[in-house]
């Protein structure tokens, strides 16, 4: 073979196996995590080994629209993740454990599925002692009913509860203001002198006295992001996906065994006063921290701390009272 | 204006003459066209940052239709990649032809396949499922790899370059507009060719081959099946082939008697009204018809590009030349008169993309430092903000273009009417309909 035939074989497949072999190896030296709706994958990898004490760099993309990402429990801002774009990431953790990452952009009907598992080794730095939630502590059943059997005629008044709340000497410890539904605290009221009217004014502003205009507002943003979608920025239970939700049905459920025979529910409207009132912030943070079992709601208790979802029960009770601005 | 003989300049002339050049931008394209293919297999599925979307369909799609086809005709074939693995493998050499030939079967393409009908089909499948192919690198790599594996196999199955003549969706099109570019590959002395013995520049000799696109050079009239290979200047001995510099659009003085390349005139006319309505109008259903393939809407969708293409334009056509009444069967002034919606057809094309790669040039530069989506910067463009160019000029440039292709196209009618002896009248009134329309889609 003549010697310019030889090399110029020689330059097509060195060419070749330059345009085929660069970029592979490229490709496969290059840890990424890619976020994708929950519907065609949701996170890849979706579990995550970490160290205590070692800044964990993570370089995420998404494949199809805009994601965000947090760690639940954390205190971080979230980070927007762009379709074709990586997004570098430092996270340090201080304890071990298993923390949830999950998407924080209404990406999709099965948005709130999407989630990973940040698993953290090592040894703590500051132990810190686990305390079971209250509604276990109570032991309250979150599934059986807790409707309120009596309900004001008129959006109860924080502004007209004060004075009376005042007037009459009426306290609520924080303790009792969780453990008890708002139509309890009516009910214990009776043997004032207090009209109907004016009780469940006073639970109104009890209500409000055991929140603060930073965690209400703590609260409020999270509903946003968090809540709205499906439960409508109003509370009304018709967010942008509750009509989704209702079309997909069964399907966008959870295919846990016995999905057959779970009963397909609409996202909870807070501004019916029968299912709100009956219920006390023990109970909502139970269904918040657990989540739906078998609806749509998925379990925060992964990703909101205690505190944040205090503020997001404060911020709920909101839809049923008429709060001061 | 008269003919410029290129080949007469030396370093023009050595340039063609050698392989060594061709070779060096041909391992070059095979190379970024291997790397669009593994792109868009493995790299972001975002296509506005994925090399092969952003190469491909923009940077290479810009450089075709609005350089590269108008300027230099079939230029782009002269250097395309994908006939190199497969001809090699056909020849068993890469520069001058072996001692020894490789036995593939070397068969002849089949009579009835030696038209430009397959490119048609081949374009219109691309183009009913373009806009999942222009927005999908999966989709992108696996045309790119299944254009680069068929173009292997039918050399080692047919003689000569049978992908890029009877296959190539692309190779359809720029042969058609070929005829516009004014630049051409033509025959000095057609006496030299007649008395030449053996013909080498057909049949090739030890060195060179002969004609990969099936050519006798000594009968070339116009560029529509000359991929500029320039293998004939190589082979012919006595130095008959030149390379000229022309007026635009020389061979469209003789029209085309031809149906398939009358179909193809059709094909692109609609293809670019379509798109311009689908693309880039503000109707979102139809762009939900032509994304969901496999849909319903996609169906109804994919019959309405088909009965556009093949039934309304092509029968208001012949509605408007039924009037031209003479002597030649309706099926011949039908094949002559459309060779007028060529200029139309390429300047409807430059005008529609215009649009799209000023708009989406400046994804170009991003993608050149992160081609994967793979977090690089190489040149620190990558985070470079979508920026559309040029906008002020977008809305004149197309109206100049489109009225400039509305005159071109009636001068063209008026010669091809001249040719059959009819009025070109109901052409030129059928290219200003189309022109308005398109003005209207674009504008």
């Amino acid at each position: 073979m003549k010697r310019p035939e030889l090399i110029a074989r020689f330059l097509i497949v060195t060419g070749i196996l330059l345009a085929v072999g660069a970029p592979l190896f490229l490709w496969a030296r290059t840890p990424l995590i890619h976020a994708r709706m929950a519907e065609d994958g949701g996170w890849n990898p979706d579990i995550i080994q970490a160290q205590v004490g070692k800044p964990l760099h993570l370089k995420i993309t998404s494949d199809d629209v805009v994601h965000g990402f947090a760690v639940g429990q954390m205190d971080m801002q979230s980070v927007d993740i762009l379709p074709g774009k990586v997004t570098d990431i430092t996270l340090n953790f201080d304890k071990p454990g298993i923390y949830t990452f999950y998407c924080t952009r209404w990406c999709g009907l099965n948005h709130w599925r999407m989630r990973g598992t940040i698993e953290v080794s090592g040894s703590p730095l500051d132990p810190e002692p686990v305390s079971p939630p209250l509604y276990v502590s109570l032991d309250l059943d979150l599934d059986a009913p807790h409707e309120a059997p009596l309900i004001p005629a008129d959006q109860p008044s924080a502004i007209n509860g004060q004075p009376l709340t005042a007037t009459n000497s009426i306290t609520l410890s924080r303790e009792d203001y969780l453990t008890h539904s708002p139509y309890d605290v009516f009910t214990e009221l009776k043997n004032t002198s207090l009209t109907e009217e004016q009780r469940w004014d006073v639970v109104a502003y009890i209500w409000q006295s055991n929140t603060t205009s930073v965690s209400f507002a703590n609260g409020k943003e999270l509903y946003a992001q968090n809540c709205a979608a499906c439960h409508g920025e109003n509370g009304a239970g018709d967010g942008v996906f509750a009509d989704d939700l209702a079309i997909a049905g069964e399907s966008s459920m959870q295919s846990m065994e016995g999905a057959m025979d779970m009963v397909m529910q609409s996202p909870v409207d807070f501004t019916d006063p029968h299912r709100m009132l009956g219920a006390s912030p023990a109970l909502l943070q139970g269904k918040i921290l657990r989540g739906g079992m078998g609806t749509g709601m998925p379990m925060w208790g992964s990703i909101f701390t205690e505190e944040q979802i205090w503020d997001l029960i404060a911020y709920i009770y909101s839809f049923q009272f008429e709060y001061q601005n | 204006m008269a003919k410029i003989e290129l080949t007469r300049i030396p370093f023009i002339k050595n340039i063609l003459k050698s392989r060594y050049p061709q070779l060096a931008v041909f391992i070059v394209m095979l190379i970024g066209y291997i790397f669009a293919i593994l792109a868009g297999l493995i790299g972001t599925p975002v296509g506005s940052h994925n090399f092969s979307i952003v190469f491909v369909w923009i940077a290479w799609w810009a450089l075709l239709i609005l350089v590269a086809v108008p300027f230099f005709g079939r230029g782009w074939c002269a250097v395309c990649p994908i006939p190199l693995p497969g001809e090699w493998l056909q020849r068993g050499a890469v520069l001058s032809p072996p001692d020894k030939r490789p036995k593939w079967l070397n068969l002849r393409v089949p009579k009835m396949f030696r038209n430009i009908w397959l490119q048609n089909i081949s374009f219109l499948l691309l183009a009913l499922f373009s806009s999942v192919l222009l927005t999908t690198p999966n989709i992108t790599g696996i045309v790119l790899a299944a254009m680069l594996f068929a173009a292997i196999g039918l050399s080692t199955v047919f003689e000569r370059r049978a992908f890029c003549r009877y296959l190539c969706p692309v190779g359809g099109f720029i042969g058609l507009y070929s005829q516009t570019a004014p630049v051409e590959l033509r025959i000095k002395d057609k006496q030299v060719c007649v008395t030449c013995e053996g013909k080498p520049c057909y049949n090739g000799s030890s060195t060179g081959y002969g004609c990969p696109w099936d050519i006798f050079p000594g009968g070339l009239t116009k560029n529509t099946y000359c991929g500029l290979c320039m293998e004939c200047i190589r082979t012919c001995p006595h130095d008959n082939i030149a390379v000229n510099l022309r007026p635009f659009s020389a061979d469209l003085a003789k029209p085309s008697t031809r149906m398939d390349e009358a179909f193809k005139a059709f094909i692109m006319l609609g293809s670019a009204i379509i798109y311009a309505g689908v693309l880039l109008g503000p109707w979102g259903a139809f762009k939900d018809a032509a994304y969901n393939v496999g849909s319903g809407a996609w169906f109804i969708y994919a019959v309405v590009f088909l009965a556009i293409i093949f039934v309304v334009l092509p029968g208001l056509f012949t509605l408007g030349i039924l009037n031209t009444k003479n002597a030649l069967p309706l099926k011949q002034r039908f094949a002559s008169l459309s060779t007028a919606l060529i200029p139309l057809g390429l300047m409807f094309w430059v005008a529609f993309s215009l649009s799209f790669v000023l708009t989406n040039a400046s994804y170009i530069i991003a993608a050149l430092s992160d081609p994967l989506g793979l977090g690089w910067n190489l040149f620190g463009t990558a985070n470079m903000a979508w920026q559309p160019m040029l906008t002020s000029i977008l809305a004149p440039a197309q109206t100049l273009v489109l009225v400039g292709g509305l005159i071109w196209s009636a001068r063209t009618a008026q010669k091809a009417a001249g040719e059959v002896k009819v009025s070109p009248i109901p052409v030129i009134v059928y290219c200003l309909l189309a022109t308005c329309l398109m003005l209207w889609l674009l504008l």
